[in-house]
């Protein structure tokens, strides 16, 4: 997969300030102006019924932002942009419609691109939400020593509606990646995001929650009280 | 952004109408959505789901063995919770959660993320420095105490039960809600003692 310009990928990211003290943000309405909710509820509808794409596409809409489009407008700014993007996508909207349109909203007189053909995905869920069932057992179970994969393989290759967008995301952040590890619970099967999201297929997987030294993920300074876990799809794992 | 950009608020205006020409948005159901999050779904959901274990052990014991089913008994479900999993903090272990990679969050329990919990800062530093950011925030974990981070990097979502604070014996369900914020469920703040 294509490394790396993910804006959405920050675990261990280095650069960021201090956190926002909940103290100072309290108390916090679930949207601080009225067209964050707006914006909420459309991308909401836009990623399964209008665009007929799905939250996994969403997920993957979001790390295909550039990182100023992904940080300048906030969490509801990237989900708006987000939107936009997965609407083009399915060519629900004309690149640059929602610009021009805003524009217009200001006073400006800038022309309309046309609408363009229609290109929904031929795709629709197996069952609502992400759980699924496999036949075959887990591969691993607790107590296993494994390690987080450096690249995880192709399940399947991208099929062809999934257009521009190359292979889907995948949910292994890159602060874990070849990182050794062990699996301390094994989860329900849920489809794979890499796949799932560019209309691939779902290919549901076992998900193992693995539990990492902090001093295996960043280093011996690490303080050797602190474990991180991650939730890991199966073919993002490799024994040791 | 050049100062050219019309910005979020003309942009989702500017979606919403040409989404509303085309058919594909009826307002109202936006509306629906919109007081949904605002009104119905929020950490109070939470808030009595920790209540109920501090004051039912065989509830708490049945939360912690099958989050999804315990917590679905009390009506909580939905997007964002299909598969929850509860950890309990303890005086030896201490347990705070994330999503670095994109702010995932159990929303039929708290409702949607607070602003800190989307901040780039806590998802790039709370996996990397936890008992830094933790006392950031105001909590200080004690050196002793193991910290175990949650990076929800799946679709299995975590809340955390908080422990119960001191003289609290005689206080109803609800006077316990009352007493757990929604920092506490994701393991950045304790619950309150009593005043």
């Amino acid at each position: 997969m294509d490394d790396p310009v993910d804006p959405s990928d920050l675990g261990g990211a280095s650069g960021w300030g201090r956190v926002t003290a909940p103290a100072d943000v309290e108390p916090e309405p679930p949207f601080g102006e009225r067209w964050q909710g707006r914006a909420f509820a459309l991308t909401a509808l836009t990623m399964g019924r209008i665009s007929g794409r799905n939250l996994d596409a969403f997920r993957h809409a979001l790390s295909r932002l550039d990182r100023t489009r992904y940080l300048d407008d906030g969490y509801y700014g990237r989900w708006l942009h987000a939107a936009e993007l997965m609407l083009v996508d399915s060519g629900v909207l004309a690149r640059g419609a929602v610009e021009a349109r805003a524009r217009r909203g200001r006073g400006e007189d800038v022309p309309e691109p046309a609408d363009p053909p229609v290109a929904k995905p031929d795709y629709a869920p197996t069952a609502p939400g992400s759980l699924r069932t496999v036949d075959a057992g887990p591969r691993f179970a607790p107590g296993d020593p494994v390690r987080a994969r450096r690249e995880p393989p192709d399940v399947a290759p991208p099929a062809p509606s999934a257009g521009p967008v190359g292979r889907g995301p995948c949910k292994l952040p890159r602060y874990l990646r070849g990182t050794p590890g062990a699996v301390t619970a094994v989860r329900p099967a849920h489809v794979l995001p890499d796949t799932h999201a560019v209309f691939a297929g779902e290919h549901p997987e076992h998900v193992y929650t693995v539990a990492f030294a902090a001093p295996d993920v960043w280093g011996p300074g690490a303080d050797p009280h602190v474990t991180v876990h991650a939730d890991l799809f199966e073919s993002y794992l490799e024994p040791r | 952004m050049t100062d050219d950009d019309p910005g979020p608020a003309l942009r989702t205006a500017a979606l919403e109408e040409l989404l509303v020409e085309r058919g594909l948005v009826d307002p109202a159901v936006v509306d629906g959505f919109v007081r949904t999050y605002e009104r119905d779904v929020g950490p109070l959901n939470g808030a009595t789901v920790v209540a109920r274990a501090w004051s039912d052990p065989q509830f708490r014991e049945w939360l912690l063995r099958d989050g999804t089913a315990a917590i679905a008994s009390l009506g909580f479900t939905g997007p964002q919770g299909e598969h929850m999993v509860v950890l309990e903090q303890t005086e030896q272990v201490h347990h705070v959660v994330v999503c670095t990679l994109c702010s995932c969050y159990p929303w039929p329990v708290l409702g949607l993320p607070p602003s800190w919990y989307k901040d780039p800062a806590y998802r790039a530093r709370v996996v990397r420095e936890p008992r830094t950011v933790l006392a950031e925030m105001g909590l200080d974990v004690p050196p002793e105490r193991r910290i175990e981070v949650w990076d929800s990097s799946a679709e299995v979502r975590y809340l955390v039960l908080p422990r119960r604070p001191a003289g609290t014996d005689g206080l109803t369900a609800e006077q316990l809600a009352g007493l757990v914020g929604r920092d506490a469920m994701v393991g950045v703040a304790e619950a309150v003692e009593p005043s």
